[in-house]
């Protein structure tokens, strides 16, 4: 939140700099001193685990880059030119590779955290929405990063996800084709499609780190939102971030770090599917073509769909509706904690997305297009019906009078709750 | 409750998911079960067996050589740590049985050398095409990753080598085609490569086909993850490293927010967990 600036440049220098670069002023004010509401448990430390993997993926992607030859005839052998005969690049290679699903679970549980949290809701939108935009960029630099290999799942995975935009053809006939052919550069997958997944794929993570910039330029203004949903009532309810959340969060990273680590070093291809270790055939299509594990869940909405348009506008619609969050809930109430029936509801949407990833993974018949098609209806109902229905009808638990009530109970009225004086002497 | 009825049907459906994955693991066309064997690089502080490896380098250079090429790999990798770590001498004799052309000389023309340890592992063939006209239309897939590139590695690898079993009754077995338990299908058109006695142990090891196949398949395993002897000594090292600054931070964070709690009588945890 906007809060005084308690930045006091000591040397010379640094009342020069201040005066016209006041860099030293908003790191002070932005990450030491930001007030922070004092309640905020460790679902909140994956904005910082967060911030870690897009730092590790393009330092590990940086360097890669410097030996990897983005060739159709070349690439899969310049991958294992990393792992064999570069120094340390079979550990760039993996954690770069692990590190992508790394990153997406750690999106994964932010959004989910900040869906149960009701942290979208106003004056959070356009944070929510600038996060659903980092998400989108997320996933496509993934799946760009993922062709590079140019092993059968890359190469398959690419000419089914780019022949997606045939389906244009039921729209304006000849225009999906037409567009299909731009982006392949030609009129199959082969190496001008490779060389422009590339030569994207090293752009978009600096459009992501851009747009992060700005999540957390929109985080800073209204600050944090908390457990209870309750707006902070005073300096009393917030610490300094430093070095309350430093800790904390610093604490939170380690341990997801030992999780990472476990996979880097003892179960590198677990997350991987064994045939992107075939170098990429035209002439032979895998059995089943699927996503790695963090797109399952949309691959299982666009199987779903009997249409390919509408299983397409399926896929991109998954993603699209969360822009909309923050006006299709329609309680008053944020933190689900206070919402009774909202609160099964959110869990089953939890349950679905994962069903959907089991499904995703399962070849599209029988007994699993089915269920595919039952989940996937929950997944849209979920924000189109239930996010403004329950809202409405809903009865909220009563909420607590303020953060420090709702952590220390009601007989901790405001004026007997104990001061703090170190946090507010730092404010 | 609204929801009661709503989580009921959720719970059908999961539970309809679960049995629809135990159907599936029947149908006859889903991929052979393979059986998980006890390897030394197995775990988190396996390596390999050294003399395992050479003795599948040996199955590897006079039955699999024949036909199917590992191109990723180089003679010197023979000699690297982590690997079968032939001495520099074997591995320089070993490169030096193959004949290279190279060129162009200061005339233009391409001429033969004996090998040298960087040198690729020799193809048996040319090309696919010609790979192809020597065995039926059936391409030997290069093995360099093979142990990576199919479900169960070097499990898979074993299973296959030592699958070959008379097709059972009432089975199509197309022309020239044999009958593998491990091989997605059962009709492979490698005929089965592996007879006891085949190769000469020096070692003392029984040469039997159950060995050959092991050998093999450690030396595959290699072959497609020579780092794996580093990456699990490094990573140790890492996980102990970050197991200690894990017990630091959180004692750090506890002495750092203790000061809040400090200043109150009773004592309830601000951070209080997710409810």
């Amino acid at each position: 939140m906007s809060h005084p600036s308690t930045y006091e440049p000591n040397s010379g220098f640094e009342k020069w700099l201040d005066a016209r670069l006041p860099v030293v002023r908003v790191m002070n004010d932005q990450f030491i001193t930001f007030p922070t509401p004092r309640n905020l448990n460790y679902w909140w430390t994956f904005g910082g685990i967060l911030t870690f993997m897009l730092i590790s993926q393009i330092a590990t992607g940086v360097v890669l880059a410097m030996h990897y030859v983005p060739a159709a005839d070349r690439a899969f052998d310049s991958v294992e030119h990393i792992m064999r005969d570069v120094n340390w690049g079979w550990l760039l290679r993996y954690t770069h590779a692990v590190g992508a699903s790394m990153f997406f679970l750690a999106a994964y549980i932010h959004t989910f955290r900040g869906l149960y949290y009701g942290s979208y809701k106003a004056p959070r939108e356009i944070l929510w929405i600038l996060g659903v935009l980092i998400l989108l960029l997320m996933i496509a630099t993934a799946f760009m990063g993922y062709s590079l290999v140019w092993g059968q799942m890359s190469f398959w995975a690419v000419t089914v996800i780019t022949n997606l935009f045939s389906s244009l053809d039921a729209v304006v006939p000849g225009i999906g084709t037409r567009l299909v052919q731009w982006i392949w550069g030609g009129f199959a997958v082969g190496g001008p499609t490779l060389t422009r997944l590339y030569s994207l794929h090293y752009l978009f993570p600096f459009l992501i780190a851009g747009v992060v910039v700005l999540h957390i330029w929109a985080l800073h203004v209204p600050g944090n939102n908390n457990p209870t949903g309750i707006d902070v009532k005073g300096p009393r309810e917030t610490l300094p971030f430093h070095p309350y959340y430093t800790m904390k969060d610093g604490f939170a990273l380690v341990l997801f770090a030992l999780l990472f680590a476990s996979f880097v070093f003892y179960a590198p291809n677990t997350l991987g599917h064994t045939d992107n270790y075939i170098p990429a055939n035209p002439l032979a299509t895998p059995q089943h073509i699927v996503p790695e594990w963090y797109f399952l869940p949309f691959y299982a909405i666009l199987r779903a769909i009997p249409s390919k348009l509408f299983g397409v506008a399926g896929l991109i619609g998954s993603i699209v509706v969360l822009f909309f969050v923050p006006w299709l809930d329609t309680s008053r109430v944020r933190s689900t904690r206070y919402r009774p029936i909202y609160k099964w509801f959110f869990w089953a949407f939890v349950v679905t997305c994962f069903v959907l990833g089991y499904l995703g993974s399962q070849p599209p018949e029988g007994v699993y297009l089915i269920l595919g098609r039952i989940f996937t209806a929950y997944y849209f109902l979920f924000f189109l019906l239930v996010m403004p229905v329950v809202g409405w009808i809903e009865k909220p638990r009563g909420l607590p009078g303020s953060i420090t009530e709702a952590v220390l109970g009601p007989e901790a009225k405001p004026q007997a709750a104990p001061r703090q004086r170190e946090p507010e002497a730092a404010l | 409750m609204i929801a009661a009825p709503f989580g009921l049907a959720l719970a059908a459906s999961f539970a309809l998911v679960l049995l629809s994955g135990a159907a599936a693991a029947e149908e006859p066309h889903a991929a052979p079960k393979i059986e998980a064997q006890s390897w030394s690089f197995n775990g988190p502080f396996g390596a390999y067996d050294t003399a395992q490896l050479q003795r599948g380098y040996g199955v590897y250079k006079q039955v699999c050589a024949n036909c199917h090429s590992m191109r990723l790999l180089s003679y010197r990798n023979l000699g690297e740590k982590g690997g079968p770590q032939f001495s520099p001498e074997a591995v320089k004799a070993l490169s030096e049985e193959i004949q290279v052309t190279d060129g162009p000389n200061d005339k233009g023309e391409m001429y033969q050398r004996p090998g040298r340890p960087s040198d690729r592992f020799r193809s048996p063939y040319a090309n696919d095409e010609a790979a192809r006209a020597a065995n039926r239309g059936a391409l030997p897939p290069d093995l360099s990753v093979m142990a990576k590139a199919r479900p169960g590695g070097p499990d898979y690898i074993y299973a296959l080598l030592t699958g070959y079993k008379d097709a059972p009754h009432g089975f199509e077995l197309a022309q020239g085609m044999q009958y593998n338990v491990a091989f997605p299908g059962h009709q492979i058109a490698m005929p089965p490569p592996l007879i006891d006695g085949v190769v000469t142990y020096a070692d003392g090891t029984k040469p039997t086909v159950d060995n050959y196949a092991r050998d093999v398949s450690a030396f595959l395993m290699w072959a497609a993850e020579p780092k794996l002897e580093e990456r699990h000594m490094l990573g140790a090292r890492v996980i102990v490293f970050l197991f200690v600054l894990a017990v630091v931070m959180f004692l750090a964070k506890r002495v750092v927010w203790s000061n809040l709690h400090a200043k109150h009588d009773a004592k309830p945890r601000l951070d209080s967990p997710i409810t």
